[in-house]
């Protein structure tokens, strides 16, 4: 058994945490992972991405085309950026609130995520909608925004791990000091599962 | 287990060969393997950030003079900068195992150039080795070692950005690891002074040398030979592949149900000495082989060359034929493609265009990479570009985040080339068009690193040129090394930091002025002042990066009073200001408080308090 997850979103939202909390939870599985990661001047505001591959008899750390169970989308755009990657009946967690780019400032565009979260609507037959922003004012810090986002993944069955084995890899490889705020966000969290 | 990136096994590899010296310059995808070896280092590893990749090679040359084994980081392109020593230290050779790692950059993601480092290994006549997942470059630095000892010379690794930082799970026995204790430097001219006439029988020896250790490699277990299927069939086909394209290739055969059919994989670890025996014994087994590997068709031309030195009448498909594409990474789509073509002569279409998801696609946001809101640059940028409003001026820039000053609105950087060429650049364009003002914009470790000379030569030649240095207390784009500015080392202590401005003052810069970039009113006095000056002058624009200072309270728009004029918007470019239905507003989880904006603003609609940001914090 194999589970493939691309996490996208823009530079600074903390895809690559999150990337590496389900590494974590897979290994103490006894899990082969692999992973693959954005670095570097894309990071700077861009478009990234995190490819996490769980199981034996894979060999690359890239998510082929067509080829994720799920892809957890930390803004909109993205997860429209990104849905060539998902297999046939794969399932988008994504969150609601868009990230401006400046040149859509510039341009006097106003992008605001909404007709993407529509396509995603009607291209996606299992898609969750997080609203990211409403657990993050909850928890009174942005940076727990992709805790929420694995949280919702988790709820949904769309990872090879429960709610408690994700709790448990925060537990042991998170520093204390943030560990209870990132659980109080996987807590507060209830995706809207779309019809 | 552990989930490691390939720069974190390379490093542990490193450790596990009892490396006792490590030396590099941050450089993108290869910083975090020296980083690796400063956490995890128990105190009896020498580790530094040299000023530059020359450096760094000639700091651990020495080291393995003296029997020490060594270990040096770079990117591809920091090999340019290391190669007047490689080349001649692949003469001289070395005492303790001596590894020199390079990391190539196919697409490039984050790179200048797709320059291959297996044909700079044939270039300077020394082995390297290419690993192609996280576990082969943990195994093959420590086989590295192994082989640089056993004949003397330096050793180059090179693995590309998916292994790089690619993680997987994996066991680390440290039971094993080998202790290296240094002999120490033992005389001898006729070894370590080069001269025309040792060169000439170095050269010879080397020459010797290169096919054992091919031969050597031919039965190296990083190189495979595996054969799928009958190996009597006739009209076999074979395919040939190397580092992350032989795990792409791997993922294909299985995904497509190739390995139920009659091929031969050939898998080189080592493209240089080739093992030739080894390839040999795989082209005689095929009649047409496709080669799938990224950058240089290295493979390709090796295949060619044995197929032309033996008369074997195989074809051989990749990189020359056109077959492949000439540039750019490769893909397990690619793979796909072409493994579909080369089995079936099929074209897979759904996967050479992304069809998935259909033609009524919203347009997408376009998302560049840009300076960081917050980012000291953006106000430098913004200063000098006020200040020379309506006159003839050339930036030219340099490598590191300020690149990015190039993006609208600031469009601040009109030329960038390589390390340090911001400064003798700007001397060049000077020399023909003496009417324009010649700014040059370097960052403090591109200073440190290779700004110097090229300022020594502008007050030399005596040129006019105005030298803007960015000291943001940091190398921030390979995620922030401390350098020569900031006085810290990577043995934790903290030396005498090397003042820009008394290096500019003693190389005799004739201007040379510091000051906040976040004052704009006196940030634009001072590139004024420095305008109005002749010969060399230098602003240095001190600010930290946000990423090692503590933002202060983040700004907000008064929209009572904001004329929704976008000046903000229009000049600065800044991530945190967007506009929301309509009116312009502060994103506050983005804001770091600089003040740019609030400055900036024509009607005082932007408040907030400003916090001093001139000091670093951490």
């Amino acid at each position: 058994m194999t589970n493939s997850c691309l996490l996208c979103g823009v530079g600074g939202q903390g895809t690559v945490l999150a990337s590496k909390m389900i590494a974590f939870a897979a290994m103490e599985k006894g899990e082969n992972v692999r992973t693959a990661e954005t670095i570097g001047m894309a990071q700077r505001g861009g478009s990234v991405v995190s490819h996490v591959r769980v199981g034996g008899s894979i060999k690359s750390p890239i998510i082929p085309m067509h080829g994720a169970d799920v892809l957890i989308a930390f803004e909109p755009a993205e997860a429209v950026r990104c849905l060539d990657y998902l297999k046939e009946g794969g399932m988008v967690i994504v969150n609601k609130k868009a990230v401006k780019p400046v040149t859509s400032s510039l341009a006097g565009s106003e992008y605001d995520g909404k007709e993407m979260l529509s396509y995603l609507q009607r291209k996606v037959k299992k898609l969750v909608l997080v609203d990211g922003d409403a657990v993050c004012a909850k928890c009174g810090s942005a940076k727990v925004l992709n805790m929420a986002l694995l949280a919702a993944a988790v709820k949904a069955g769309a990872l090879p791990m429960d709610i408690k084995e994700l709790e448990s890899a925060i537990e042991k490889r998170l520093p204390e000091r943030f560990r209870e705020i990132n659980l109080k966000a996987i807590h507060m969290t209830e995706g809207e599962v779309m019809p | 287990m552990q989930l490691l990136m390939g720069n974190e096994a390379i490093a542990m590899g490193a450790i596990q060969a009892g490396v006792n010296l490590v030396a590099g310059y941050p450089g993108t995808p290869s910083t975090e393997i020296l980083e690796t070896v400063a956490r995890e280092n128990d105190g009896s590893i020498y580790v530094e950030w040299s000023v530059n990749e020359k450096a760094a090679l000639e700091v651990a040359a020495g080291a393995s003079y003296a029997g020490a084994r060594t270990l040096v980081t770079m990117k591809q392109v920091g090999l340019n900068v290391a190669s007047d020593a490689l080349m001649s230290l692949a003469y001289v050779g070395c005492v303790g195992g001596m590894v020199i790692v390079a990391a190539d950059d196919p697409g490039p993601i984050s790179s200048q150039t797709e320059q291959d480092t297996r044909t700079f290994a044939s270039f300077a006549k020394i082995p390297v080795f290419d690993p192609a997942s996280p576990e082969e470059a943990f195994e093959m630095v420590q086989d590295a070692f192994a082989i640089s000892e056993k004949y003397n010379t330096p050793v180059l690794l090179r693995p590309t950005t998916r292994v790089c930082h690619g993680c997987a799970s994996m066991e680390i026995d440290a039971a094993g690891k080998y202790r290296n204790v240094p002999k120490g430097f033992v005389k001898d001219t006729g070894r370590f002074v080069i001269f025309p006439r040792t060169s000439y029988l170095n050269h010879k020896k080397i020459e010797e040398r290169n096919p054992q250790i091919g031969d050597l490699f031919s039965e190296y277990m990083g190189n495979k030979h595996k054969v799928y299927g009958d190996a009597k069939k006739p009209k076999r086909l074979g395919i040939a592949t190397s580092g992350i394209s032989y795990a792409y290739t791997r993922e294909a055969i299985i995904m497509d149900g190739y390995d139920k059919r009659d091929f031969s994989l050939l898998k080189i670890g080592t493209p240089f000495p080739f093992p030739a025996k080894l390839a040999l014994e795989f082209l005689q087994q095929v009649d047409e082989v496709l080669c799938m590997e990224e950058l240089d068709p290295v493979i390709e031309k090796e295949l060619l060359l044995l197929c032309g030195q033996h008369h074997l009448p195989v074809r051989i498909h990749g990189k020359l034929d056109k077959t492949a594409p000439c540039a750019g990474e490769n893909s397990v789509e690619l793979a796909r493609c072409l493994l579909a073509d080369f089995f079936d002569k099929k074209v897979v279409e759904e996967l050479c265009v992304n069809t998935g998801t259909g033609a009524d696609r919203p347009a997408l946001p376009v998302r560049p990479p840009v300076l960081c809101a917050g980012c000291p640059h953006r106000a430098s940028f913004y200063a000098v570009k006020q200040a020379v409003k309506g006159r003839k001026a050339v930036f030219s820039g340099d490598i590191g985040c300020y690149t990015l000053g190039n993006a609208k609105p600031l469009d601040m950087v009109d030329t960038c080339l390589c390390m340090g060429a911001d400064v003798t650049i700007a001397q060049g364009l000077q020399r023909v068009e003496p009417d324009t003002l010649h700014f040059a914009f370097i960052g403090d470790s591109t200073f440190f690193a290779s700004g110097m000379t090229g300022v020594v030569n502008a007050v030399y030649n005596q040129t006019d040129i105005i030298l803007v240095v960015l000291d943001n207390s940091t190398t921030a784009m390979t995620g922030h090394q401390p350098h020569p500015g900031t006085g810290k080392t990577m043995m934790g202590g903290i030396s005498e930091k090397v003042s820009i401005e008394k290096v500019l003052l003693a190389m005799g810069v004739s201007y040379v002025t510091t000051v906040n970039p976040f004052h704009q009113k006196e940030a634009l006095r001072a590139v004024e002042e420095a305008a109005a000056c002749d010969g060399v002058r230098a602003v240095i624009f001190q600010a930290p990066c946000i990423a090692v200072t503590k933002p202060a309270a983040g700004f907000s728009v008064n929209q009572d009073k904001c004329i929704q004029c976008k000046k903000c918007i229009r000049d600065l470019g800044c991530p945190a200001i967007v506009v929301e239905d309509g009116r312009v507003m502060i994103e506050p989880s983005l804001c770091y408080g600089c003040t740019l904006c609030a400055q900036v603003c024509p009607a005082k609609a932007i408040e907030g308090v400003g916090k001093e940001r001139g000091a670093c914090d951490k």
